[in-house]
């Protein structure tokens, strides 16, 4: 199995004729994800690569049945696209757009909290179940299907850490990209709850930032309710403090979000936490891989 | 006369709500914005030369007055950037002692940074301080207003010592701030300040929560928030910082931007859009992405070494970006190794290499330049590179770049 989307997942792509919307939906479409629909605000009757394109997304819906939606609208437009989704009825929306305002997505943000729907990103590679579907921007061959979940707050390194897995021989049920803005739609907890659930799942790989509590919250979440083995890696281990590579470790945190708090309070839920980077796929094997 | 505190009391120093994204504007004009929003600040003058110190204490009308560098850090206070003066001899010789020279603070780094201008101020009389500040919360995803009777003092100390003395509000969105907002945090004071000051703070808070929005705010700071002997309530020291992902539909304030504070190089890198931190070691690094970034530095360190810089390419990085960037690394003269680690996702290899080339052609390499490439488009992004006659080490795996950056590094 997999979690949130896998070969039934109907896409559709929002910003289907930009140039970057245009390039991921062929590499989608390569990847036999079934991508139905696209969307593109007066470019209604055209295709892209054989895929008919909508002036709405409830067009989309009403017409091809897509159930998933992969945004590369520009930043100034993607909380437009993100609500239209949500309203369409898509409930799984993947917001790969990068740079969108933070107060844009405080109002999106509030708007989806109580609705029925799962936003990955935004500012993320997406989500993909190798062997399966892909809705994203990661690239497909390094990925094999398998039984490791992987979560991560970022794009490339989530790359770099499936890549790992692979070449020590363990494939993925589903790898998300959770986004690394301040605001992003879902979190650790809520992908570990899934996870849990996935009977083909085995072993979750978590990969956290400096920034925010997000990895602590986890730690507790993990060492409370989660019962398969957990590896983490933590990024930004040797930022220099006052630069701005992370993200905002607030005072709303209490001061926290320092890389040492995050591997402390991972070590102390009985986390396995690798420090050195090159060393995670092996580190995974060990744990995992003799589960 | 004990009890009279001036803004400029070292506990008066500024804080810092820390490592936040964004455009920081300085004080005169984040209070500027602040006095057209109805927030009151002290009265106020700026100068760049030392000519201008007459006008400046005519229109300011003292004593005493307070003279305080205008420089992006915190920590002003304690490096002699904030000073009283009690006359005009006073202020010409604080303002002369700052003006063209570095003022390096805790956050600044050794060199420090040039002050080329001064706010001159009236000097207020306190009777109490506040802490205000608002940022966006993460988990509530709301903007959150900060408020604490411990004004004056770093509020990170505040949060970890007596978080109690933290008090916060989470705004709706759709109900914007409240009065009651207010509320909840005035009438949790103790004493209890009078009715006046009480409306004074409350109109405060609203109006912190308009410049918030309307200028697409990443963090506003007033730190101290003051009350005066006479019951004003002003803000004697403000931050604004400006979320860069709305620059876009804030025209207004990038003018504001002041390039006197930024690195050169990292002036260079803006103006590409590329997001480039110089740092103190010398391995020059390009990834892209901020978390590979940020853990390719952590290998770096792992191997004995020391990044150069952060230099994050992004995603949606074109050739001419790729090209400026690894000129950038270039051009800086500490460099004596290179690494180029890129897994391509929404960038492409290809379109990496060719950025690399380019600017290969236009600048000789004179140092070791170890390339580790993988993801979108791989195969053709290599063939490039080594169809460019480049001399590069390959490595394949993260393992091998550490590998190979100690080796570079037992050479240095």
């Amino acid at each position: 199995m997999s979690i949130l989307v896998d070969e039934n997942s109907r896409i559709v792509v929002q910003g289907i004729t930009g140039q970057e919307g245009r390039f991921h939906t062929i590499q989608m479409l390569e990847y036999k994800t079934v991508v139905a629909a696209g969307v593109t605000p007066g470019k209604g009757g055209q295709d892209v690569e054989g895929v008919p394109v909508y002036n709405t997304v409830r067009e989309a819906v009403l017409n091809e049945g897509v159930n998933v939606s992969c945004i590369f609208v520009p930043p100034a437009f993607a909380s437009d696209a993100i609500v239209e989704a949500a309203v369409a009825g898509i409930k799984v929306i993947v917001c790969i757009t990068e740079g969108i305002p933070v107060l844009d997505m405080v109002k999106v943000g509030n708007y989806i909290k109580d609705k029925n729907v799962v936003l990955i990103g935004p500012n993320c590679p997406g989500i993909i179940s190798p062997g399966k579907t892909k809705v994203g921007i990661m690239p497909a061959r390094i990925h094999r299907k398998g039984e490791i979940g992987v979560i991560s707050r970022s794009g490339t390194l989530t790359y770099e850490v499936v890549y790992q897995l692979t070449n020590a021989g363990l494939g993925q049920s589903t790898c998300i990209g959770i986004g690394g803005d301040p605001i992003v739609g879902t979190t650790f907890i809520d992908h570990l709850k899934r996870f849990n659930d996935d009977p083909d799942t085995k072993g979750v790989v978590l990969i956290g930032e400096i920034g925010g509590t997000a990895e602590e919250d986890a730690a507790r979440y993990i060492q409370n309710s989660f019962s398969k083995p957990v590896i983490a890696f933590i990024a930004g281990q040797t930022a220099p403090p006052g630069k701005r590579m992370g993200h905002a470790g607030a005072i709303i945190s209490g001061g926290q979000g320092k890389a040492e708090d995050k591997i402390r309070a991972l070590n102390e839920a009985g986390i396995t936490v690798v420090l050195n980077l090159a060393m995670l796929g092996k580190t995974t094997k060990e744990v995992i891989g003799k589960n | 006369m004990t009890n009279v505190h001036y803004s400029c009391d070292i506990k008066a120093e500024e804080s810092q709500i820390g490592v936040l994204t964004g455009m920081k504007l300085h004080e005169y004009q984040a209070k500027e914005i602040f006095s057209k929003e109805g927030i009151p600040t002290p009265n106020g003058h700026l100068v760049d030369s030392a000519d201008e110190i007459p006008k400046a204490m005519r229109a300011v009308t003292g004593p005493p007055w307070v003279v305080k560098a205008q420089v992006h850090a915190g920590g002003r206070g304690k490096a002699g950037g904030v000073k009283v003066a009690r006359n005009s001899y006073e202020v010409a010789v604080a303002t002369e002692g700052m003006l063209g020279k570095p003022l390096a603070t805790k956050q600044t780094g050794g060199d420090g940074i040039k002050v080329t201008k001064v706010l001159i101020e009236d000097g207020v009389e306190i009777d109490r301080e506040f802490y205000l500040g608002m940022v966006v919360d993460r988990e509530t995803r709301m903007p959150t207003m900060i408020f604490s009777q411990a004004g004056g003092m770093e509020i990170e100390e505040v949060a970890a010592r007596t978080p109690g003395l933290i008090l916060k509000e989470h705004i709706n969105p759709i109900t914007g701030w409240l009065p009651y907002q207010a509320g909840n945090l005035i009438y949790s004071l103790d004493p209890l300040p009078s009715p006046g000051v009480r409306k004074g703070l409350a109109s405060v808070m609203a109006n912190v929560y308009k410049v918030f929005i309307a200028n697409d705010c990443s963090m506003v700071e007033i730190n101290p928030l003051v009350v005066t002997k006479d019951g004003k309530v002003i803000a004697v020291d403000a931050k604004m910082t400006i979320d860069d992902n709305a620059l876009f539909r804030q025209k207004d304030l990038i003018e504001l931007d002041d390039p006197n504070e930024k690195d050169p190089l990292e002036l260079k890198a803006e103006k590409y859009n590329l997001n480039y931190i110089r740092l103190d070691g010398n391995v020059g690094a390009m990834v892209n992405g901020a978390g590979l970034a940020m853990a390719t530095m952590d290998v770096i360190k792992a191997a004995g070494a020391a990044p150069a810089n952060f230099l994050d390419v992004g995603g949606g990085a074109n050739e001419e970006m790729i090209s400026k960037g690894f000129e950038i690394i270039l051009l800086d003269r500490r460099v004596r190794a290179i690494l180029i680690n890129i897994f391509g996702g929404i960038l492409r290899c290809d379109v990496l290499a060719r950025g690399v080339v380019a600017a290969a052609k236009t600048k000789s390499i004179r140092v070791p330049l170890i390339v580790r490439l993988e993801g979108t488009n791989v195969e053709e992004g290599r063939k490039i590179l080594q169809e460019s006659g480049l001399k590069f080490l390959v490595a394949k795996d993260l393992a091998e770049v550490a590998e190979l950056v100690s080796k570079q590094v037992q050479g240095m």
